[in-house]
C-alpha cells in the first residue's frame, strides 16, 4: 500500500462563517430601518440597570425590542420585561459569548418591522464577545468606575472596536475612590475614536447624554434607510 | 475562552476540503493566530488535541503562525510594531493608531493522505 500526501492551501477565515451569518442578520435589521446597538462589559459592570432605565424613559417614544444573553437564568429577561418592551432571553448554556446565529434564532421571536431599536445584551464577558460580528451597527462598551482604571488597558480588544464607552456608576466614584483621569486617559488610549459618557443609571446623572447618542444614531439610521 | 468553538470550525472546513480532495485523512493543519485575535496558540493546540480522537485528523499536528501586531499612528502614517497594546506611535506619540495586522485568525493550509 502506498500512501500519497499532499497539501491544499485554505487561507480561510475561522470566523467566517459567523461573519457571514452576520451580514445577513445585518440586511435582514437595515430591510426593516432598524437600528441594532450590542451592548458589551465584564459582569456586574450595570448593563441590566442601564437598559432597565432605558427602557422606562424611553418606551413610548421608541419602540425597542432587547435580546439578552447569559449562560443561565432568565433572570435579565424578567427584570426587562416589566418596562414594556418585548425581551428575548438567548441562554447560551455555557458559550462564553453570542454569535450571528444565535442572534438570528432570536430575531424570529420578535416582529422586527415592530422596532426602531433592537438592544443586545451580550454575556458579560471583556474578552470573547469583542470577536463575534453580530450584525449590529454600534458597540457599546460599559466599564463600572469599581472596576478599576487598568482595565482598558488589559482587555485592549473590545475597547478598541468600541463605538460608544460609558463609564458607569458615577455615583460610587468618591466612594471606591476612582481615578476618574486615568480612566478616561486609559479609554482614550485604547478607543481613540469612540465616543466616551459618564453616567450612573440610579442617580440618573449623563443619562440625557446616552439618550441623546441613541437619538442621533437613530435618527442617521432612518436617513440611511430612505 | 472559545477555543473549542474555533476548532470545531477548523474540523469543519479541513473535513469539507478533505472529501473535495478524496482524502482518507488529515496529516497537518496550519493555522494564522494573530497577537491581538483574542486566543492563544497553546489553547487552540490543547483543543485540538482533546477533540482530534475518533476523527480523519485523529494522528494530525497542528502548527501555528504567529502574526506580530502592526499598527498605523492615524496623525503621522507610520507604521509601527507596538511593545504592547495598546502603544502610542514612536514617531508622533499619538494614541491614535489603526491596526494594520494582528487580528488574523485563519486556517492557513490542509495537509491531507490517502492509502492507495
Amino acid at each position: 500500500m502506498e500512501t500519497t500526501r499532499w497539501v491544499v492551501e485554505v487561507n480561510q477565515a475561522l470566523l467566517g462563517k459567523n461573519t457571514e451569518l452576520a451580514a445577513q442578520n445585518r440586511l435582514r435589521f437595515h430591510a426593516q430601518k432598524l437600528l441594532v446597538v450590542n451592548i458589551m462589559s465584564g459582569p456586574g459592570s450595570g448593563k441590566t440597570a442601564l437598559l432597565e432605565r432605558t427602557l422606562s424613559d424611553l418606551c413610548g417614544r421608541v419602540r425597542i425590542g432587547v435580546q439578552v444573553g447569559d449562560l443561565q437564568t432568565d433572570n435579565d429577561a424578567r427584570r426587562l420585561s416589566e418596562r414594556g418592551a418585548p425581551v428575548v432571553q438567548i441562554l447560551t448554556g455555557g458559550c462564553c459569548h453570542l454569535d450571528a446565529s444565535m442572534i438570528a434564532q432570536a430575531n424570529e421571536k420578535f416582529d422586527l418591522s415592530q422596532l426602531d431599536l433592537l438592544i443586545i445584551e451580550n454575556v458579560g464577558n471583556l474578552v470573547c464577545t469583542a470577536s463575534y460580528d453580530l450584525g449590529e451597527d454600534l458597540r457599546v462598551v460599559l466599564l463600572s468606575v469599581t472596576e478599576g482604571e487598568d482595565k482598558p488597558l488589559k482587555y485592549p480588544t473590545l475597547f478598541r472596536k468600541a463605538d460608544l464607552v460609558l463609564i458607569t456608576k458615577t455615583d460610587l466614584a468618591a466612594a471606591v475612590g476612582a481615578d476618574l483621569p486615568a480612566l478616561r486617559e486609559n479609554i482614550h488610549r485604547t478607543a481613540p475614536t469612540a465616543t466616551l459618557l459618564e453616567l450612573s443609571a440610579r442617580s440618573g446623572s449623563g443619562l440625557d447624554s446616552w439618550y441623546d447618542f441613541l437619538w442621533q444614531a437613530l435618527k442617521r439610521q432612518i436617513g440611511k434607510a430612505h | 475562552m472559545h477555543e473549542a468553538s474555533i476548532m470545531q470550525n477548523v474540523f469543519d472546513l479541513a473535513c469539507d476540503r478533505m472529501r473535495a480532495e478524496s482524502a482518507t485523512r488529515i496529516v497537518r493543519v496550519r493555522l494564522r493566530v494573530g497577537a491581538l485575535a483574542g486566543v492563544v496558540p497553546e489553547a487552540l493546540a490543547f483543543a485540538f488535541e482533546a477533540m482530534r480522537a475518533g476523527t480523519p485528523a485523529a494522528l494530525a499536528e497542528i502548527e501555528f503562525e504567529r502574526v506580530p501586531a502592526r499598527l498605523v499612528c492615524r496623525a503621522c502614517q507610520r507604521e509601527f510594531e507596538p511593545d504592547g497594546f495598546p502603544d502610542a506611535c514612536p514617531c508622533c506619540g499619538s494614541w491614535n493608531v489603526d491596526v494594520r495586522h494582528g487580528h488574523e485568525l485563519d486556517l492557513v493550509l490542509v495537509e491531507f493522505a490517502r492509502e492507495d
